[in-house]
């Protein structure tokens, strides 16, 4: 059978002009007598490199990929709206692109009157229009504003009109780009409850989205765009696993990175801020007054020194990102310069809001100290990491039983935490969902640790 | 490019709505709402009558009485084609969204701009029927059949030109500027405010060249002057040349059309 979507080997290419370039006007083009030049281009980015797949008739193809990966513009290529360098592409049937609901909308009109104008717009006549006109107006739950101007609509309400309208303009192909992400949500649900009638009447829709649950669940295939280029296809399931494995792989080098970055700007002996109190012989750096404040740094007398840190996922290696419930440690290398009889470690986590998740110390845990000297090893061990998805931030220190810093390392190491589970909040009690006979579930109760 | 051509049959209905949603949301919300679309020519016609009959009384020969009618049969076609070509240099601009986001015939834009003027240009001549009545001028019904004919060769030539200049807007925004001012010497070097023969003799040449000249020639010979239409030659050459201007228009219009999702 033929497919509904035929991408064969596609490639787009922007222009992008520099800025002298981007500024030529007319006058300077006949002046320079360029004007024909500077309708060419001359630095180009390629958004698409070589792209080819197949949609069949009745498939709902799901396209993830990074921003500015090429998914929009891949998808307004197989719309028609702007036209690739290279490669062919072959739509079989009525097509109807969800890019922005209400595109052509004119706000001095009624919503009625906007109604024919976008429905003729998206390629139905009139008499289709108004065949399905009662539907929209319903679809939209519009039927006592549908007489006012379009300006005065709430920004929901210029969205359920033009979505209405483009889905009934009933296409055998249905493009939809990053739409339901901003509905309400019983908006996007009855989105979705429509793009599942679709698949029942075996149209194709493809959609391009940053939902990796929604290509999990509504679709029948999968692309992951990269760079321009296809890096995987095929079953949603698996790409979308291979999408998630190569995130968390970016995600450790940016962050990784970052932490180097925070770690060079504090770098040992480098006065830190022109407001460093010199008079208070307590701080040889810039010690916030409110240790609370989330604002990162390094300070201490470094008598006792934190010269290096690694967090340690389950499998001992290093990293940066870990999965719910895994076993971390994190490990500090320490020197005293001098033998110390009055020393505390301690160790904090702070989420992206900057609010304390958990702290303590040796001295909390009533470990009473001895005598440090020379190199040694300090490893702060969690069996499972119980914290909800986000990134943290690490507090690390060593100072003295009343508090004066040795080597304060504030803020300076992150990770990231992956969960299945999308709960929410900053601590996750161990728990589990019972129900009296009467209450049902089509799935089991998901287990706590997932 | 002949394929695009023929297709734009194929948006008949779009454009007629688009004409219609063009009309009704220009007057929405003002008070006088469509009257204004005879209340401007008339406004108009009122402050050039007042300037050449009151201010300048004997600038014109006084066998062009009444002078505020010549100037009227020129002013409101005139009118027409400055404004289709000023508001078509912003019309992709503006209709960017659509370009951008729907699959959308770009040409349509300038036309609907184009034809919603031209629904203006019809509604003033009204004004214009009843000041022909007024003064009772001797109109040739048979000589009135050209109207319709000159009408067409300006709807020609004003798409060709509306095609061109808002396809090249896209990518020179000054053109926008630079329109104004070019129009309104158009307007000073086309015999609409001082008849052709009052022009020097040595300028002829340069005024024969202009086409606009010879559209306003026309609609005056055929609405003011007595006799027969003695200047069909020139609009027969002036047809032909309308069509190679839309045809032209179209191809830099067809040519640039991929560029334009890029550049709106």
């Amino acid at each position: 059978m033929k497919p509904a979507i035929d991408v064969v080997n596609i490639s787009k290419v922007y222009r992008r002009f520099t800025r002298q370039k981007q500024f030529a006007t007319l006058k300077s083009a006949l002046l320079k007598g360029s004007l024909v030049r500077d309708l060419q281009p001359d630095e180009t980015f390629p958004a698409l490199r070589g792209v080819s797949f197949q949609v069949p008739k009745g498939c709902t193809y799901g396209v993830i990929g990074r921003n500015g990966s090429g998914k929009s513009t891949l998808l307004k290529c197989v719309a028609g709206i702007s036209r690739p360098n290279s490669g062919t592409i072959t739509v079989d049937g009525r097509i109807s692109a969800l890019i922005e609901l209400g595109a052509g909308f004119h706000p001095e009109i009624s919503g009625r009157e906007n109604i024919f104008i976008n429905g003729i717009m998206l390629g139905l006549t009139k008499k289709e229009v108004m065949r399905r006109f009662d539907e929209i107006v319903e679809f939209a739950e519009m039927q006592d504003f549908i007489d006012a101007p379009v300006k005065t609509y709430s920004s929901g309400m210029y969205m359920r009109l033009g979505f209405a309208v483009a889905i009934h303009v009933d296409p055998e192909v249905l493009l939809i780009d990053e739409v339901l992400a901003v509905g309400d949500q019983g908006f996007t649900l009855k989105c979705l409850d429509k793009f599942a009638e679709f698949r029942r009447r075996n149209r194709t829709i493809l959609l391009v989205t940053h939902s990796l649950d929604l290509v999990e669940k509504f679709c029948d295939q999968a692309l992951w765009l990269d760079k321009g280029q296809t890096k995987a296809e095929g079953e949603p399931k698996r790409v979308v696993a291979s999408y998630i494995i190569d995130v968390e792989k970016t995600e450790e080098v940016e962050l990784s990175k970052a932490e180097s970055a925070r770690l060079a700007a504090t770098a040992s002996g480098a006065p830190a801020a022109a407001d460093a109190r010199p008079s208070d012989p307590a701080a040889a750096g810039d010690a916030p007054t409110d240790m609370f404040k989330a604002t990162e740094g390094r300070w201490g007398t470094r008598e006792l020194e934190i010269t290096g840190v690694t967090l340690l996922g389950a499998d001992g290696q290093p990293g940066h990102v870990f999965q719910y419930g895994e076993a971390v440690r994190v490990q500090m290398n320490v020197r005293a310069h001098h033998a110390l009889k009055d020393f505390v470690f301690g160790f904090g986590i702070f989420n992206a809001d900057g609010v304390c998740c958990y702290g303590t110390n040796t001295n909390l845990e009533e470990l009473k100290p001895d005598e440090i000297s020379g190199e040694g090893v300090v490893t702060f061990e969690i069996d499972s990491l119980k914290l909800v998805e986000g990134t943290y931030r690490l507090d690390l220190a060593a100072h003295k039983l009343d508090g004066y810093p040795y080597d304060y390392h504030r803020l300076l190491y992150s990770f990231r935490v992956k969960s299945r589970t999308k709960d929410v909040g900053i601590y996750r009690p161990d728990h589990r969902w019972t129900f009296s006979p009467g209450i049902r579930f089509k799935t089991g109760p998901a287990s706590a640790t997932d | 490019m002949f394929h695009n051509l023929a297709a734009l049959l194929r948006y008949r209905g779009l454009i007629q709505t688009l004409v219609t949603r063009d009309l009704k949301a220009r007057y929405r919300g003002s008070v006088l709402g469509f009257f204004w679309s005879f209340i401007n020519p008339l406004l108009l016609l009122l402050i050039y009558s007042f300037v050449f009959t009151t201010v300048l009384p004997g600038i014109h020969p006084p066998e062009m009485e009444p002078y505020a009618l010549f100037m009227f049969c020129g002013i409101l076609p005139w009118t027409w084609f400055s404004s289709s070509l000023l508001e078509s240099s912003g019309t992709l601009i503006a209709g960017g969204n659509l370009i951008k986001k729907v699959l959308f015939p770009a040409e349509v834009l300038p036309i609907v701009t184009v034809l919603a003027n031209m629904v203006h240009f019809f509604l003033g001549l009204p004004i214009l029927a009843l000041f022909l009545i007024y003064y009772q001028r001797p109109l040739d019904p048979i000589e009135l059949l050209w109207f319709p004919f000159i009408v067409l060769v300006q709807l020609v030539l004003t798409t060709g030109l509306a095609l061109l200049v808002s396809a090249l807007t896209v990518h020179f925004r000054d053109i926008k500027d630079l329109l104004g001012n070019l129009l309104t010497l158009w307007f000073f070097a086309t015999p609409i405010i001082y008849p052709m023969q009052q022009a020097p003799e040595n300028m002829r040449w340069a005024l024969n060249l202009n086409p606009m000249a010879h559209l306003m020639i026309s609609y005056q010979e055929v609405l003011f002057y007595v006799g027969p239409h003695g200047h069909w030659r020139w609009l027969l050459t002036l047809a032909g040349m309308a069509i190679v201007v839309f045809l032209g228009g179209y191809f830099v219009f067809d040519r640039l059309r991929d560029s334009f999702a890029e550049e709106v």
